[in-house]
């Protein structure tokens, strides 16, 4: 392993990855790669977590596809440098700022989009100029051997490696110095990668999670948008992955009154979008392992909890599946609401007065995203400035992840430093400050041994006080 | 005093943790988060600069015996300059930003808003330890943050006006300083903190990276290195001369994290580069520099006898050719330079961060870049030259914090470039906008409409909303409509 990671180091020293053409031939190489295996992607999806190929597409492939497209595009505008505004006292000088790739990075990703979070952040990589090491997680095997075999046929296997294992090969790579760690995953691995990174002052972002709340404050409008609502929350908590996922609804505040119809909407949507029951479930992942599942199925196993399923709460051990589950007002301090749910079990937490929702989140972490379907405008500006999270969506789920234009990182215990778009590429470059000076003309004041008139000259210039100092010049002003 | 000194309560762990949960309080009531409360607080700073400059240069000069030039320009001025900034702008800083949305999402709106990001500590050094506590804290203020300084113990004098100059000037309920020294910074560090921001050397950065892992608080680390100093010939010599000797020994006399460490050059030149440096200095120190009023002194014993140990190793002592002049008792050494080093001494491994200026020798200017790169990256580098495709090949090659051609130092005082290292150099930036960025948490926001629910989006899936999907991310309207016919490939 230290020598793949020596020949990456000598691949960067050498150029190897600095040239735009370099790049955009990555780039057009990852796009070919995804084109002609979406079949094989599909398949090692479905192996993994049961996902249909619709949500593979519309998850894994079509945001990859997109986001290569995308950088594509922009990257020629990335790379320029950027002017920097110089004032009229350096004259003449030019300033600017010039991103420059960081070295050879690591990147970890997670087992629940087993590609997006993989190769995205490869994207970013990659158009700052970067030689990189993938390290797909193992708890998703079929999709982890899909990207060993594969990456190395279509992307430059001098400057992408791509390394199979577990925990263990983990602990191995953060031992080592790379000049950026990216890791996708939960708070407690964060922090160990934070730790060892420190070790070599390796600059990290860390795409965490948290208990992303959705507020539901429209169901007393129009019948048809109390449908679009429900449509959009079931969408948003069993479409990503089973609701095993970072920015999945984890769970529901409401005012009292109208938890009952919000129920019943739900119950609906939930039958027409993945069958009657457990036995006649579709369109939906199933659980990734034994491990998650018994985790999963413990959360349920307070009687205080167990009591409070309105729907659902079957489970299928053998086949790792739990079907769709509503709760009512489990206990607050209960374990399923002071963990991050990661899988198919919706609470809903009532309240007298929808306005409470903002104390109940602040109560809590700072969440990945907060989802509020509402249409007062009052309460969306008090949701924006009195809670923090990483993003904050109005009325709908799970889209703001498809805004190249959006930052999508977290905040507090869900994580620091962003991607998708230009954040990619800007999270794996340093933006390297330059001042081109002349050698004319020359300030004496600059110079020792200090006097009175020198300092006098030097407040003024500092103060951008061009009028005082030509009195200066000229005597009119006394030191 | 001494009764003052004995009765002095110790600042432990659980004083650390109730002073965090009494900024979490502040923080929490929306004080800082006003734009009058931010722009209170700056305006203060400033007060505090104008009414209080003579004790604040003669704090400096305690600890440092900082020329009263120095003071007042690269630690005073510089900070009004950053207060008045940021005073002038914040409201434009606050403002959201406006995002692009596509089709994918249409239709809906976007923007990303500037939130700060809660308590933030700022640990500080010693070498500009007026400027280097409150710039940090002009960001963390314009952001809306509570903050906590803790000023460095190594410039005493300085550490204890700011304790008293911020409770007399600013709001001691979200802004407080915590003075001392190792116990007390740990005591910090084992907090909760939104944010660090930490000025100092690479070995206690990783101690303060490791704390704040434990609590995934964000970093910005503004480190120090060896900024190289290339001198080609064909300059004007004078000035490059000037400008080197103004950044070295005009900075804190070398103890600075820009200020150019060591130079390399062509064998052919250097002597004229160095009878240049020996005519300069002269003109500006004098004949006999340790008198000099215009050099700060060695900061304190432990400092000089480091530099003395890199002077006096063995293959090194012999190449001095100017100045090496020491006075212990009033820790002063003279502008000492020196011709010729071996690659593998200890004076150009380690970063020097005194008045010892090491000339390396190389046979073209260009064979300077591989020197550079085979050393840990640096928060700075200049470059000497007229030549454009020596420019083009500097700029593209060495990665440096900051890069300089034909002068140094001076980006520092530019607030529209990002101030900040790379590699061992640090991570993160400030400076102007930057400071404000980096105490903001960037808030992205979406704003959907409940018209045009894409049904594609939703179970039941099947290979017709397969097509759609493909031809929706695809952005091709023909597409679209060729899908929504059916005729598209599911």
């Amino acid at each position: 392993m230290e020598k793949s990671i020596a020949k990456l180091r000598e691949t960067f020293k050498n150029g190897g990855t600095k040239s735009i053409s370099w790049r955009k031939s990555q780039l057009k190489a990852l796009l070919q790669l995804i084109n002609q295996n979406e079949d094989s992607i599909f398949k090692a999806l479905d192996q993994d977590l049961g996902k249909s190929p619709v949500e593979s597409y519309r998850d894994e492939v079509g945001v990859l596809k997109k986001s290569v497209t995308y950088t594509l595009s922009c990257l020629e505008k990335w790379v320029a440098p950027k002017k920097a505004e110089v004032p009229l006292l350096f004259f003449p000088a030019k300033a600017e700022v010039m991103p420059q790739p960081l070295g050879v990075v690591l990147i970890f990703s997670s087992w629940n989009f087993p590609f997006t979070l993989a190769l995205d952040p490869l994207i970013g990589a990659i158009s700052a100029g970067n030689t990189v090491l993938l390290k797909p997680s193992d708890l998703a095997p079929a999709c982890m051997s899909f990207l060993v075999e594969t990456i190395p046929k279509y992307l430059d296997n001098k400057a992408i490696k791509v390394v199979a294992g577990g925990a263990d090969i983990g602990e191995r790579l953060l031992q080592l110095k790379w000049d950026k760690i990216f890791f996708t995953g939960s708070p407690r691995v964060g922090r160990l990668v934070m730790a060892a990174a420190a070790k070599h002052l390796t600059p990290v972002t860390l795409e965490l999670g948290g208990k992303c709340p959705a507020i539901v404050d429209t169901l007393s409008t129009t019948p048809s948008k109390a449908k679009v609502t429900a449509k959009r929350i079931v969408g948003g908590k069993w479409g990503p992955c089973n609701g095993q996922a970072c920015i999945a609804i984890d769970y529901l505040l409401v005012e009292e009154k109208l938890a009952s119809a919000l129920i019943e909407l739900l119950k609906k949507t939930i039958k027409r979008f993945y069958g009657e029951n457990i036995k006649s479930l579709k369109s939906i992942s199933r659980i990734v392992n034994e491990h998650q599942f018994q985790r999963l199925v413990n959360l349920l196993k307070d009687p205080n909890v167990a009591d409070s399923i309105v729907y659902g709460g079957s489970v299928d051990e053998e086949k790792l599946v739990i079907e769709p589950t509503i709760l009512l007002d489990p206990p607050l301090d209960s374990e399923i609401m002071s963990e991050e749910i990661f899988g198919p079990l919706l609470p809903i937490i009532t309240l007298k007065n929808i306005e409470e929702s903002i104390n109940f989140i602040n109560s809590k972490s700072n969440p990945l995203v907060i989802y509020a379907f509402t249409e007062d405008e009052t309460f969306k500006k008090r949701i924006l400035s009195e809670t923090s999270s990483g993003t904050v969506t109005f009325n709908d789920s799970m889209v703001q992840f498809l805004c190249d234009s959006l930052p999508f990182g977290g905040v507090g215990q869900s994580g620091f430093g962003r991607y998708h778009g230009k954040y990619s590429f800007d999270t794996f470059s340093h933006e390297k400050s330059i001042l081109h000076r002349g050698f004319y003309p020359e300030i004496e004041p600059r110079y020792p041994p200090w006097t009175d008139f020198k300092l006098l000259f030097i407040k003024l210039a500092y103060e951008f006080d061009y009028f005082g100092l030509i009195l200066l010049l000229l005597g009119f002003k006394r030191s | 005093m001494t009764s003052e000194v004995e009765n002095k309560p110790v600042f432990c762990t659980e004083s650390a943790k109730e002073l965090v949960k009494e900024l979490r309080a502040s923080f929490a009531t929306g004080k800082t988060k006003s734009y009058e409360w931010r722009l209170t607080q700056l305006n203060a700073m400033v007060k505090m600069m104008e009414e209080k400059e003579p004790q604040i240069v003669a704090a400096l000069h305690d600890d440092l015996s900082k020329p009263e030039l120095e003071s007042s320009i690269y630690e005073i001025a510089m900070l009004k300059n950053s207060c008045r900034l940021a005073v002038k702008n914040m409201k434009h800083w606050m403002m959201p930003e406006k995002a692009k949305t596509s089709l994918v999402t249409f239709p809906s709106s976007a923007e990303i808003v500037s939130e700060p990001l809660g308590v933030v500590l700022v640990i500080s050094t010693w070498n500009y330890p007026f400027l280097l506590s409150l710039d940090p804290i002009v960001g963390a203020i314009a952001a809306g943050n509570a903050i906590v300084l803790k000023p460095s113990e190594i410039a005493p004098a300085t550490s204890l006006l700011l304790a008293r100059l911020v409770a007399e000037y600013l709001d001691s309920s979200c802004i407080k300083v915590v003075e001392g020294a190792v116990p007390e910074t740990a005591a910090l560090l084992e907090q909760k903190w939104d944010k660090i921001l930490y000025t100092g050397n690479g070995r206690v950065a990783r101690i303060v990276m490791a704390a704040a892992a434990k609590h995934l608080t964000p970093v910005v680390m503004e480190l120090g290195g060896k900024c190289p100093v290339i001198v080609d010939s064909d300059i004007n010599l004078q000035v490059a001369t000037r400008r080197i000797i103004a950044g070295k020994w005009g900075c804190n006399n070398g103890q600075a994290c820009i200020s150019p460490d060591y130079i390399i050059t062509m064998k052919d030149y250097a002597q004229k580069l160095i009878d240049s440096f020996k005519y300069e200095l002269e003109r500006f120190y004098g004949k006999n520099p340790l008198e000099s009023k215009d050099l700060s002194r060695i900061v304190n014993s432990n400092h000089f006898a480091r530099l003395s140990k890199l002077l006096d190793e063995d293959k090194v002592s012999s190449k001095i050719v100017h100045g090496g002049e020491r006075d212990k008792e009033n820790l002063k050494i003279t502008p000492t330079i020196l011709l010729d080093v071996p690659r593998d001494s200890l004076i150009m491994n380690e970063e020097i961060f005194g008045p010892l200026l090491p000339v390396f020798l190389v046979d073209k200017v260009e064979d300077s870049f591989d020197v550079i790169n085979s050393g840990t990256k640096p928060l700075a580098a200049y470059l000497f030259t007229n030549k454009k495709k020596l420019k083009e090949k500097f700029v593209a090659t060495v990665s440096a914090g900051g890069l300089v051609i034909n002068d140094t130092t001076v980006h520092l005082a530019e607030p529209t470039l990002p101030f900040g290292g790379v590699g061992d150099s640090g991570m993160g930036a400030y400076h102007g906008k930057f400071s404000f960025d980096a105490f903001s948490h960037k808030k992205a926001v979406l704003y959907r409409g409940f018209a045009c629910d894409a049904f594609v989006r939703y179970p039941p899936y099947t290979r017709g909303k397969l097509g759609l999907l493909r031809a929706l991310f695809d952005g091709s309207i023909l597409g679209i409509i060729r899908a929504l016919l059916g005729w598209s490939k599911a």
